[in-house]
């Protein structure tokens, strides 16, 4: 267990993704089985401790130490497992025989058992024997809030990097392994075969597109891309399988694997057929594919309740076909998976599910004119959704990641607005001696006249070069620092008008200038601007009206 | 005969603790005519005063920071030896701060003080240790007074940075350390560890690190960071004062890692909210258990704290019986140690 709290402690602390890797790489070559299945278990969400509660923890400390002292405490740390690790008062051991501290398979296995009563016990025993590093990896562990900034993905990854394997290879048998992975080490140490998949409905590891600049089109030939619409919704891969008893088990995952099933229970009844279809979930109202902004009322939901089902009916837009009952099509070329898509979907003949159809053109002057004005060019009522174009190879097959010159992403182009530079935050890791986390703000009528307010925060779409730049500016222009933030002068004559660019906007309580936007980045330094001339809230508001005509309707 | 009591002996006045009887201040926030500092941490010992006492080693750290002049006159004081001043006492004891770091005890009549400035009671190389001093009213320091703030051994935490070294060989290793004593402590704690190699460091500590070595405390091989090339420091050590290890500074030193030693760093909010990547628990102050250690062994029955976490002290005073309250002095904590870490940071 102390291990293993080392290993947490060190990478709550390292911001770089690679340096991560090292630390998880390292631990997994150094522990052995099964702890370090555990620590995978454990890092890819795996486990999970249904009596260890915070409130548990709470009578624990308060049975060892002073009410005053432990609330000052609390106070000033503010995290419970921490302030308890801290301050735990080791219990009096007696000199000889003192248990070993327990290993982390030791506590897993134990609270897989252990009944609720047992539960306090234990953990005051296992609070002994470990130091506070120790103790407040238990404590996050059972508590099941490890938030130590690790993805399911780094660390399966991290895992891959240990036998030198890919990591989506990791991924393609990781819905048939369960903790503490003993097969899967064993294959990646190289003393045993590769685990069999027998998840009857596995998730395959997607396919992403580039983004394409003006400068990549003189090299790719028309003649050898299929172009489709690129619709503003969610990623998904939608798959059904047969059981070893011939029942059909239906998932729906999130573009990084995650199963979303459970949030979209409308949609498990259409996916009848057994196959893998790669596409876009999306709300349709009256055959209308709705904005962002209506899909987003359905994310993230806990209770999916049968009123949300009705006024946001869920729908499967799909572009991809990546098996085929018992087949994998993966190595096909993307035409050839166009066509078995085409009459899966048509067998299928479900109302919830349809083609993304393909835009048609014979040269690139010919797909511009498409995505400037989706509406004629096929898209019809549904063109307010598309966001822009897809091409893809007809040759290529499906490659996981991000390949080059396979697939291109054309985005329409994003909104735009002039704001004025306020605050300026230090960035983390590489970026802590650089100001690079941006607040900017438009113009507003104020009680004193014009005033600025803040609207969003980017930190990147800017050069190393621009970064240098306003790093510059920022230091020479700070007018108070409050901590690792400083205000930059911002006046009507003095300051730095950022051009933003975003992807929408929607209302926000929780900003003061009542709007959020959606993946804002600096586009661009407008040092040829001055302040007074950037942009006025009331063009935000316009915008938002706009959009939100479409959720209420 | 008449007692004393206590608050006659020693009172918190506007420019520190003000001893009447005895006609000084210690450790003064103001100019005042006659000071007693316990040590050079530049908000215990500053300038002006007119007459000063300390040990030899405060006397020349005050020197080194502000010119020859930083006092109308000054008188040397050694460990354990003791002078009249009025009608009181004054004994100088090691308080295993920092070099030349001291307690006052003021005694007057039968009343004994114990100011303890700054301490701990934890192993340092490059101080006299902390020696327990009875006394009837013991002024102590609450830096550290919480439960939550519990030290360990310094040495692990240098094993943790040598770890560190070993794991990222091609980056470099930027320690955070105040420049008066927790720099030296480092790397004297490094060579104990066996770290041969030369050690780096920011020119802003150069001064008062040679100071140390005059003062025949081994340091081993250092070398000013000063115009090294960028790919030389990859796998080394450089101490730099933490307000350093976030500016544009670091950006001569290979892919560095910021590491910061403090006692603060038992809280993890505390080396996030800076963006320490390898926290390294090394503080010049007594811990949570070293505070309440101390205060039941001096065997005073009476307790002063100040600057720091003064409610949770007193009220553990108070729950062991003993007479306690927080006292209020304005102006110390501001040398970098006891200060909050990102807030009023200085940058060049």
């Amino acid at each position: 267990m102390n291990r293993f709290a080392e290993l947490l402690d060190r990478l709550a602390y390292e911001p770089g993704r690679n340096n991560k890797l090292r630390l998880l790489t390292g631990y997994f070559r150094e522990v052995g089985d099964p702890d370090r299945g555990y620590a995978l278990a454990a890092l890819t969400g795996a486990l999970s401790f249904k009596h260890a509660k915070p409130a548990l923890v709470r009578d624990l400390i308060s049975s060892r130490t002073d009410e005053v002292l432990f609330g000052l405490s609390y106070d000033y740390v503010g995290d419970l497992s921490e302030t308890v690790a801290l301050m735990w008062p080791k219990a009096e051991l007696t000199a000889h025989n003192n248990p070993p501290p327990p290993t982390l398979t030791e506590v897993v296995t134990t609270l897989r058992t252990l009944g609720k009563t047992e539960l306090p016990k234990q953990l005051e025993r296992w609070l002994d024997e470990l130091d506070e590093t120790g103790r407040w990896a238990l404590l996050k562990l059972v508590t099941g809030a490890l938030r130590i900034g690790i993805s399911a993905r780094l660390a399966k990854t991290a895992a891959a990097a240990l036998g030198d394997k890919d990591p989506h290879e990791v991924e393609l048998i990781w819905p048939g392994l369960s903790p503490p992975y003993l097969d899967l080490f064993a294959w990646l140490e190289g003393r045993a075969d590769k685990p069999v998949n027998r998840d009857p409905a596995p998730f395959r590891p997607v396919m992403l597109a580039h983004a394409i600049e003006d400068g990549d089109f003189a090299a790719l030939d028309p003649a050898d891309y299929i172009a489709e619409w690129k619709w503003d919704g969610i990623r998904v891969q939608a798959v059904a399988g047969r059981d070893e008893h011939g029942h059909i088990t239906a998932r729906l995952y999130s573009r990084t694997g995650e199963d979303i099933t459970g949030s979209f229970p409308d949609l498990v009844p259409s996916l009848r057929l057994p196959g893998a279809i790669d596409g876009e979930l999306l709300i349709l109202r009256e055959g209308r594919v709705q904005s962002f902004n209506v899909l987003q009322q359905r994310l993230n939901r806990k209770v999916v309740s049968p009123k949300l089902i009705k006024e946001f009916p869920i729908h499967l837009r799909a572009y991809d076909l990546l098996g085929d009952d018992e087949n994998d099509l993966r190595e096909l070329p993307f035409a050839e998976r166009r066509e078995r898509l085409e009459s899966f979907i048509a067998k299928l003949g479900d109302p919830r599910i349809d083609l993304s159809p393909t835009v048609p053109f014979a040269s690139w002057e010919a797909l511009t004119a498409a995505r400037a004005d989706p509406a004629s060019a096929g898209a019809g009522e549904d063109a307010d959704a598309v966001e822009g174009v897809m091409l893809k190879r007809r040759d290529a097959p499906y490659l996981p990641g991000r390949p080059k010159g396979q697939w291109w992403k054309w985005k329409r182009d994003p909104h735009i607005i002039d704001a004025v530079l306020m605050y300026a935050q230090r960035g983390h890791g590489k970026r802590s001696s650089y100001y690079s986390d941006y607040t900017f703000g438009v113009w507003t009528a104020g009680a004193d006249g014009d005033e600025l307010v803040p609207v969003g925060k980017a930190y990147f779409g800017f050069t190393d070069e621009e970064l240098l730049q306003i790093d510059r500016f920022v230091r020479r222009n700070t007018t108070e620092k409050f901590g690792p933030v400083r205000h930059v002068v911002h006046e009507g004559d003095k300051g730095l008008v950022l051009e933003v660019a975003f992807e929408g906007l929607q209302r926000s309580p929780r900003h003061k200038s009542g709007v959020a936007m959606r993946f804002p980045r600096i586009s661009r330094l407008r040092w040829d601007k001055p302040p007074r001339e950037a942009d006025r809230l009331e063009t935000l508001e316009r915008m938002l009206k706009e959009e939100a005509a479409e959720i209420e309707a | 005969m008449t007692t004393m009591r206590p608050q006659d002996i020693l009172l918190p006045a506007a420019a520190g603790l003000c001893c009447k009887p005895g006609g000084f201040h210690i450790d003064p926030v103001r100019p005042v005519e006659r000071a007693v500092i316990t040590h050079g941490h530049s908000d215990h010992a500053r300038a002006g005063h007119g007459a000063v006492l300390a040990t030899q080693e405060t006397l020349d750290m005050m020197r080194l920071r502000y010119g020859e002049n930083f006092a109308g006159s000054t008188q040397v004081i050694s460990y354990g030896e003791e002078i009249r001043l009025g009608d009181v006492k004054v004994k100088f004891h090691p308080a295993g701060h920092v070099l030349g770091s001291a307690q006052i005890a003021v005694t007057c009549k039968d009343t004994c003080i114990v100011a303890s400035g700054d301490y701990k009671d934890a192993p340092d190389p490059t101080c006299t240790p902390f020696e327990l001093v009875p006394c009837d009213v013991f002024i102590t320091e609450a830096t550290f007074g919480l439960p939550v703030f519990r030290h360990g051994d310094a040495s692990d935490e240098v094993k943790k940075l040598l770890a560190s070294v070993a794991l990222f060989p091609e980056r470099a290793h930027l320690v955070g350390a105040y420049s008066l004593g927790k720099a030296q402590r480092v790397i004297a704690l490094l060579r104990q560890a066996g770290y041969d190699a030369p050690i780096y460091l920011h020119g802003a500590m150069e001064k008062i690190t040679e100071y140390y070595q005059s003062r025949g405390i081994e340091l081993g091989e250092l070398r000013p960071v000063q115009g090294v090339k960028k790919a030389a420091l990859a796998g080394t050590i450089t101490l730099a004062p933490p307000s350093a290890t976030s500016d544009i500074w670091t950006r001569r030193f290979p892919d560095p890692v910021t590491a910061f030693a403090s006692g603060w760093m038992r809280v993890r909010a505390r080396a996030r909210q800076r963006g320490v990547e390898l926290p390294l628990v090394i503080s010049d102050h007594a811990d949570w258990d070293g505070l309440t250690a101390t205060i039941a062994a001096t065997g005073a029955g009476e307790i002063w704290v100040t600057h720091g976490q003064e409610d949770a002290l007193v009220h553990w005073c108070r729950s062991k019986g003993l007479k306690a309250q927080p006292l209020d002095l304005v102006g110390y904590g501001d040398e970098e140690e006891s200060e909050t870490p990102v807030a009023g940071e200085a940058e060049a």
